[in-house]
């Protein structure tokens, strides 16, 4: 008996939901082009919304941090713990990074503050200030950075060092007044060096001149506010009392199933934890880029819900006024039996086939033409590149949530009309 | 003997508002037999088509019984009377009132979809109907294409479609001229002689003198019947 009920019931449904998609074809089809049209602009326009600007706003900071990944962090970044010197043991860090499957790149970066004092040769008044850039020197093999960070590309005006010559440096934008005036007096940076000019870098007591070679133009801030020499220089300019590096940078070949975090895990494993700060690229990025990403995904995730408030305002109003006009027709319809549950299907589809279409279209803008775009043509931020961020997940809830409330804004002003009195429907009173 | 398919007990119905109580329907009690067509005739205003919206549950009287096909429809819940009208009863309307964005057919095939059948054989059944009442060839025309006439065989196919026990229709030729009227009339008087139940609403004494019986109404009762 229960089992009879069940099945009545659902076969109930499956009328139900057959007639109303019958009823909702037959609608949208005989309705005017233009207002569906605009209806259809409407719920895109809301999804992109959605979607658009929390993802540029998380864009942002993504881009960031995209950016600090591929020309600074790698994977995975070793840096020199708090009190110590150097990474200690960074042959064996290193030798075994470079046999762990998976690990495409190893840079062992040299690092000492100094300072670089430009336009030395004609300073004629020495009551005038130096020009001089407190900067990181910093000393690279050439070919392995370059094959992790690809630093060669990032040198705007001059060109990149050669591991046969020496006596040439490279400066990031930073220390130079021409590309730092915005960010104030923050930087103690260079007046009118260009490549080819002559500057004096004096790290502690040693003092070396070089060849501006190149200026190295990046948005990553610990790049753009250092100074690149070959490892051999930095060795002959500093002191040192042994081959520790104090940055090491890992990359992971792009093939390999490999995480950052198992190379940190692997590295701890083989006891070189207490040598250098192993960070993954996520952990290496500022905290408060971070904050910042969440508060701007907070601020996007409202203003896109404000957008599905007026989208859901403008169904309500569209279905309102339908079934308003139409309250005769569907009293006739309750009239000659079809149930009030049909009808009210008939106008939720009719909400969903706007919202889908709609979200379909805005589906397509997002990743086949605005995501491209942006990867094409970032958005040009004083501390990144912007790019739209809109993951796959994140964008199917915002899809389903705007079906989700249109669904709701359809089926409220239906409900209204469909249960009022059949006669007063079908007389107009 | 035949049955009574309607009967009808002590009906009233009152329409209140804050400052008048209107009594529109006074204590009617009435049979239909199974296979009769009864016209309800009267003035304007005497109530006759008020007594059919409650024979045909699309109103509920203020007192007294309806009992259709023997279910008594007093308790019934508005599900159930959703499904009377589906399954037991016709309606033809004085203005057509067919959906205007639908096609003739599609307006025919509704009831049939929403008694399950599928949309090949709701169709089907549907044209058969349109040919057999004449409109073979408007099948595909919506209501705004199609003449008074027409719209009102359309109404009574999409009213017969499921093979209704009784059909009601209000006023069916009142917005027809005179030829349109006639096949209209004829067209229901076919339909009684294959045996179906018509209740029919008219002011007009020439569609009236088709039917077995004619009840008059007047000032909400029930003052003379005429079996022809």
């Amino acid at each position: 008996m229960t089992e009879n009920i069940s099945q009545n019931s659902k076969g109930k449904w499956f009328k139900n939901i057959s007639v109303g998609w019958f009823l909702a074809k037959k609608q949208i089809k005989g309705s005017n082009k233009s207002t569906t049209i605009l209806i259809i602009f409407i719920m895109m326009l809301t999804f992109l919304n959605l979607v658009v600007v929390s993802g540029i706003l998380v864009g942002l900071i993504e881009g960031g941090q995209l950016a600090d990944k591929r020309q600074y962090s790698g994977n995975v970044l070793i840096t020199t713990l708090v009190g110590n010197s150097d990474v200690t043991h960074t042959n064996e860090i290193e030798s075994t990074l470079r046999k762990m499957n998976g690990v495409s790149d190893v840079s062992v970066r040299y690092i000492a503050s100094g300072q670089i004092e430009g336009n030395y040769k004609t300073r004629r008044d020495f009551n005038e200030v130096q020009d001089i850039a407190g900067a990181q020197i910093t000393g690279l093999s050439l070919s392995d950075e370059e094959s992790i960070t690809g630093i060669s590309a990032q040198v705007k005006e001059g060109g990149f060092l050669n591991q046969n010559e020496s006596g040439y440096i490279i400066i990031g934008k930073n220390l130079l007044r021409r590309y730092s005036e915005g960010f104030g007096d923050v930087f103690a940076s260079l007046e009118g060096t260009y490549p080819g000019d002559e500057v004096k870098v004096t790290v502690g007591n040693n003092t070396k001149t070089f060849i501006v070679k190149g200026i190295l133009v990046s948005k990553v801030g610990q790049v753009s506010t250092r100074a690149f020499i070959t490892k051999e220089d930095f060795l002959k300019l500093v002191d040192k009392s042994n081959l520790n590096g104090n940055e090491i940078s890992v990359k992971i070949d792009p093939k390999s199933k490999l995480l950052d975090e198992q190379i940190k895990a692997n590295l701890i494993n083989a006891g070189f934890s207490a040598d250098g700060k192993i960070q993954t690229s996520a952990e290496a990025v500022p905290d408060f880029l971070n904050q910042i990403k969440i508060a701007f995904s907070l601020l996007g995730n409202v203003i896109g819900l404000i957008g599905i408030v007026v989208a859901s305002i403008t169904i309500f109003i569209v279905i309102f006024i339908n079934a308003v006009t139409r309250r005769k027709y569907i009293g006739i319809m309750k009239g000659i039996g079809i149930r009030e549950q049909a009808i009210e299907i008939s106008y939720i589809i009719q909400s969903i086939f706007y919202a889908l279409i709609g979200g379909a279209l805005g589906v397509f803008i997002v990743y086949v033409l605005l995501i491209p775009l942006f990867n094409a043509y970032p958005l040009d931020f004083p501390f990144s590149d912007g790019i739209l961020v809109a993951p796959v997940n994140e964008t199917a809830f915002k899809f389903f949530l705007l079906m989700f409330v249109t669904l709701i804004a359809g089926y409220i002003p239906a409900r209204n009309i469909v249960k009022k009195n059949t006669l007063d429907s079908i007389l107009g009173r | 003997m035949k049955e009574n398919i309607i009967k009808i007990k002590n009906l009233t119905k009152t329409y209140k508002t804050k400052e008048i109580e209107t009594r529109v329907l006074k204590d009617i009690t009435l049979n239909v037999n199974q296979g009769e067509f009864v016209a309800i005739m009267g003035k304007s205003g005497a109530g006759k088509s008020t007594l059919m919206y409650q024979i045909g549950l699309l109103d509920h009287p203020t007192s007294g019984e309806i009992i259709l096909n023997g279910l008594n429809t007093e308790n019934m819940t508005t599900e159930e009377r959703t499904e009377m009208r589906l399954s037991e009863l016709g309606y033809v309307f004085q203005d057509y009132a067919l959906i205007p964005e639908l096609t003739a057919v599609e307006n025919v095939m509704i009831p049939l979809l929403m008694k399950g059948l599928s949309i090949l054989d709701a169709e089907k059944v549907s044209e058969d109907i349109l040919n057999r009442i004449g409109l073979e060839n408007r099948t595909e025309n919506k209501p705004s294409a199609l003449s008074g006439g027409e719209q009102q065989r359309v109404s009574i196919a999409r009213a017969i479609a499921h093979n209704p026990k009784i059909l009601f229709a209000d006023e069916p030729t009142a917005n027809l001229d005179t030829a349109s009227g006639q096949s209209v009339i004829e067209l229901f008087q076919e339909l009684h002689k294959a045996g179906q139940t018509i209740i029919m609403v008219t002011h007009e004494e020439e569609y009236a003198k088709y039917c077995n019986r004619i009840v008059y109404l007047e000032d909400g009762k029930i003052v003379r019947e005429v079996i022809q």
